[in-house]
């Protein structure tokens, strides 16, 4: 028995409600991001992520005071996401309890960024966000690029490579979304997941698409996946992270039970 | 009512450490300073501590806190935590080859690259993530805690030469390596505690009730 992979509920925040889209569009309301944190925490998350996703200045405070609620209470790793652009936000963020940040949009604009955060407050904190996008017409070879702007935008940036380049810069972990998966529920991107973790050293957490526990295991065997982030089959309590927990163990993988 | 002083030498979210403390025992006063005199008046000493070590140690340099933990170390009970185990020992190869407090026997290495697991999978390196500890069944500090709980770790580098009478825990990725050791009134763990959910603060608890001795 050694190191157990991970189970991570992401809570996507806006004005300090828990929020979940379809594609980004379709906003449902989920709840109250402290009282849903100690759910997950009660039932066994192994880290949990919050991700700001409105990101406007007056939202950054709401999620400082969110960060230092559940950090009082909720002796698991924190994450949080979303408007990450310095490093003044960076240390708000750890100062306010969060263990981990993710940067996505201005790793992109600014690369040196990464490596600035990495130096000053280790790679253990700085998780890089990549959403990807399959972009290959029929006959070429298999192609994912980076895109921002909730996947409106594109960059160009070869997913592979970004992710490579990231790691070499002190990124200490790769979030991957992929955003032709992410808020369907039809499971991971197993081929763009396998093709990131297998190129870099550090821990890849898979998200975008889950909608059956079965999608968690195969992020795991097939998309070789260190970690799954997962959003609405938790907060819609479809299931139990428990219960996710169980059916991984019961499919052969190690996990915190 | 008894007090613990979290040194804070500018390193990291100290945060996470105090509200865990305070959650794992209302019956000591948590107290985080820079200060010299606070530290060595409180009762128990909690040296936290994440990022790179050297870092830390120029922090600790800066700070004139290096010295303060040399004296902490020579009478009262003090944990050591994740870089903050590390720094206690004699050196460290990370940034190039560092020299630490040199309190504790034992050196700090890398996982070296390439590592895999039984089936063949690759291990990545940071370390990351709950990890089975395995306890001596000896230590205080692992009071009703069960064998092989899971803590959370995050590092790239390990302890290593530490005397095998020195270790009280160890867990395996996939080669076993100490995890957790203790030295008369210093006990040190390479995993967080304070982000280890139940067992974690168990764990910071019987920190907290030891006498420095037993």
């Amino acid at each position: 028995m050694g190191l157990a992979k991970r189970i991570i509920p992401c809570l996507d925040v806006d004005n300090g409600r828990v929020v979940k889209g379809v594609q980004f569009v379709d906003i449902r309301d989920a709840g109250d991001p402290v009282e849903i944190a100690r759910r997950y925490d009660k039932e066994g998350a192994d880290e949990i992520t919050f991700l700001d996703i409105t990101a406007s200045s007056d939202d950054r405070e709401t999620m400082v005071h969110l960060v230092e609620q559940v950090a009082g209470e909720v002796f698991i790793p924190l994450t949080v996401g979303g408007g990450i652009r310095t490093l003044e936000d960076i240390n708000r963020m750890l100062k306010a309890g969060a263990d981990k940040v993710g940067i996505n949009t201005a790793a992109i604009f600014n690369p040196e960024f990464v490596k600035q955060a990495a130096e000053r407050f280790g790679s253990q904190c700085i998780v890089v966000a990549i959403d990807a996008k399959y972009v290959s017409t029929k006959d070429q070879p298999k192609r994912w690029e980076i895109f921002t702007h909730g996947g409106r935008k594109e960059t160009g940036l070869d997913a592979i490579e970004w992710a490579i380049k990231m790691v070499s810069y002190g990124a200490g972990e790769i979030l991957l979304t992929s955003m032709d998966r992410d808020g369907t529920k039809i499971g991971f991107d197993l081929e763009l997941t396998r093709a990131i973790s297998e190129a870099v050293e550090v821990p890849v957490i898979a998200s975008g698409g889950v909608g059956t526990l079965d999608h968690l295991v195969e992020g795991v065997t097939q998309g070789k996946a260190d970690a799954v982030l997962a959003a609405s089959i938790f907060h819609f309590a479809e299931f139990t992270i428990g219960e996710a927990k169980q059916y991984m163990q019961n499919h052969g993988i190690e996990v915190r039970l | 009512m008894a007090s613990v002083a979290v040194i804070d030498y500018g390193m990291g979210n100290l945060h996470s450490i105090a509200k865990a403390l305070k959650t794992a025992s209302a019956h000591s006063d948590v107290i985080v300073s820079a200060d010299k005199d606070t530290i060595l008046s409180a009762d128990r000493v909690v040296f936290p501590g994440v990022g790179a070590i050297r870092d830390c140690m120029n922090a600790l340099h800066n700070t004139g806190l290096g010295e303060t933990i040399k004296q902490v170390a020579n009478d009262k009970p003090l944990l050591g935590i994740c870089i903050g185990m590390q720094a206690l020992l004699q050196h460290s190869e990370e940034n190039g080859g560092i020299d630490c407090l040199g309190i504790l026997p034992g050196n700090v290495v890398r996982f070296p690259k390439g590592l895999e697991d039984s089936n063949n999978n690759k291990l990545k390196i940071p370390h990351m993530g709950w990890n089975e500890v395995n306890n001596t069944n000896k230590d205080p500090l692992f009071n009703k805690i069960d064998q092989n709980e899971r803590f959370y770790f995050v590092h790239s580098y390990f302890a290593t030469n530490v005397g095998s009478e020195n270790v009280i825990a160890t867990t395996k990725y996939p080669r076993k390596f100490p995890c957790a050791l203790r030295f008369k009134n210093i006990v040190a763990v390479q995993f967080h505690p304070e982000k280890s959910q139940h067992a974690g603060l168990q764990l910071l608890t019987n920190f907290l009730n030891w006498d420095g001795q037993s």
